[in-house]
């Protein structure tokens, strides 16, 4: 009997379906480790970094596949490799550092070296210290170079799968996610502005749900209200994708306060009075020429966020059931002119683990874990906007997403057949 | 000036000190008289700065940005009540040309309801100074925390 059929059969989801969750979904360790081998070591592609990031050739730099520590590298003709960060002796980590640059990577405990495509280059005392044998006649270095990753690179961004027969990647993001992240990567030379990471003792999925449900997002986060950058009186495109992927865009109205008096009296949060003396935070500038605020999730690993004018990954790194990095990647174009790099310095501060647009989802989240870790045999309502309803959504007074990504979900893991 | 380098020294520290009793008794409206007009303050991770990338967790460019950050922490954020406690340590000082450039080290400890405390946060300031009046005012406060990820959520300035 294999791991996933040992959790499916103890575990029953609860009646109704996509619209109940189960709080142990977020609790199980051993859940937690069959999940990582579904998704993030499955037929997925992982998010891993930018070419911005390993500019030259011989650049190498450390990022990860699920909780997995990987090394991204530019070999000497400029191709990008994916590795593992695990050395195929001992197991050691074999980059130390977050990044670097070289020909080749040495591990550091037997100083076995490889070449940034990770295949095996050296073994000291291959041949033994004389007159003593070293390793065995028939051993190939062949065999012992580091776990390669499937890799590609789209307009700057650079995937990874375990998988060898992963779809390919246009397919596996579809068309329409493809339209989004081609709006903000278009083949335009990026230049990256730097990172804020944060831990949320968080479960991974937790984090997933919070941003493709836009219901919270016009009622906890009230500076987002107060300045018009995301209000459920606004008309939006909620839309579930295959795979696990969704994207939510809308149109921002920015600094406008007149809600309709209906949807004003349901948003007690709205600070009618609160104003801010520099507004250049909240007075973004139409730089795609679509009047357009958009956010997409490539599961099981990022998010690619446009809130005006800031551009940021938020790259989704689970380390436990109950513990999350989440990674800020902020950036911006090499052609940007010194107003717009001000630009998004300022608008930074919506966003990232102080973001006045965010700083609530990791306190929210926080409890939410502390509290379904008390109580794992609960069960969690998903019905704004119908129970059987997953279709993509014109108001951001929807869970749409969520149904859709237990629905996803629940097909992958093999517990659709607990439905009652 | 007249003041020697201990004088100068100890000047700072009362300065830093009063700036962290400032915060730690929550008084974030009073938070801005430590800076002038054209202050940039920014709180940076120590992986963003050391790569001279710009992008700061927290970045205030000028006095009305900064009791903006005040302000919206007041009136709009929703978190969790929390009690922080600057340590600071380790003032360094010089003078050059009427310009003091500073610098401490920083530890905040944070307190939760029904959890231990816990280090929020470590790391140093690195700053410009200006003499006002007997005190002093941030031209620069650059809080540069060390930690590779910020515990949980970061509200209050540093
Ligand atoms: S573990 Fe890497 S060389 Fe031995
Ligand atoms: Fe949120």
């Amino acid at each position: 009997m294999t791991l996933s059929n040992s959790i499916a059969d103890e575990r029953v989801w609860p009646e109704l379906g996509a619209c109940r969750v189960p709080s142990w979904v977020y609790t199980d360790q051993e859940l937690f480790e069959r999940e990582m081998e579904k998704f993030h070591y499955g037929k997925t592609w992982n998010f891993v970094g930018l070419e911005c990031e390993i500019p030259e050739p011989n650049s190498y730099r450390r990022s990860f596949v699920g909780p997995r520590s990987v090394i991204i590298t530019r070999d000497e003709q400029g191709e990008v490799h994916v590795v593992e960060n695990r050395c195929a002796h001992r197991g050691a980590p074999v980059c130390w550092k977050q990044s670097g640059k070289g020909k080749d990577l040495t591990c550091p405990y037997h100083e076995w070296t490889y070449d940034l495509s990770g295949n095996l280059q050296g073994v000291p005392f291959l041949r033994g210290a004389k007159p003593h044998p070293g390793m065995p006649r028939d051993f190939n270095k062949a065999d012992h170079g580091l776990r390669k990753l499937k890799t590609h690179v789209h307009n700057g961004t650079i995937w990874a799968s375990y998988s060898e027969d992963v779809q390919p990647f246009e397919d596996y993001v579809g068309p329409e996610i493809l339209r989004f992240i081609n709006r903000v990567f278009p083949g335009r030379e990026i230049r990256l502005l730097g990172y804020s990471r944060q831990h949320i003792p968080g479960n991974w999925k937790l984090y997933f749900e919070n941003s493709r449900d836009p219901y919270h997002a016009t009622l906890l986060h009230s500076f987002f209200t107060t300045f018009g950058l995301y209000r459920a009186d606004a008309k939006f495109c909620v839309t579930p994708q295959p795979n696990g992927h969704e994207y939510i865009y809308s149109h921002f109205t920015s600094n406008t306060r007149e809600a309709s008096a209906d949807m004003a009296a349901e948003m007690k949060n709205i600070k009618s009075s609160f104003t801010l003396e520099d507004m250049s935070v909240v007075t973004p500038v139409d730089e795609f020429k679509d009047g357009l605020i958009s956010s997409l999730q490539v599961f099981p690993s990022i998010f690619i966020q446009q809130h005006g004018n800031i551009l940021a990954l938020r790259h989704i790194l689970p380390k436990s059931a109950g513990g999350t990095e989440l990674a800020w990647t902020y950036f911006g174009y090499a052609d940007d002119t010194e107003e717009m790099k001000q630009l998004r310095l300022k608008q930074g501060n919506l966003v990232g683990p102080a973001g006045y647009v965010s700083l609530e989802d990791s306190e929210v989240l926080t409890q939410v874990q502390r509290t379904l870790t008390s109580a794992p045999d609960t069960v969690q309502v998903i019905e704004m906007g119908g129970r059987d309803n997953f279709e993509p959504s014109e108001t951001a007074i929807t869970e749409t997403l969520l149904r859709s990504f237990w629905k996803f979900y629940r097909s992958e893991m093999g517990f659709d057949g607990a439905v009652a | 000036m007249g003041q020697s380098k201990s004088q100068l020294r100890a000047a700072v520290r009362d300065f830093y000190e009063d700036y962290a009793a400032t915060l730690d008794a929550d008084r974030v409206e009073a938070w801005p008289a430590f800076f002038t007009e054209d202050a940039l303050y920014q709180v940076i991770s120590r992986e963003s700065h050391s790569q001279g990338l710009t992008h700061a967790t927290i970045y205030c460019n000028g006095i009305r940005m900064i009791r903006d950050r005040g302000a919206a922490i007041r009136q709009t954020a929703v978190f969790e009540q929390r009690v922080i406690r600057h340590f600071i340590s380790n003032v360094q000082v010089s003078e050059e040309n009427g310009e003091i450039r500073g610098g401490a080290n920083f530890l905040l400890i944070e307190s939760l309801y029904d959890r231990e405390p816990q280090v929020l946060m470590v790391g140093e300031y690195i700053d410009v100074l200006v003499r006002d009046g007997d005190g002093f005012k941030l031209k620069q406060r650059s809080a540069v925390y060390d930690n590779y990820r910020v515990r949980t959520t970061l509200v209050l300035p540093v």
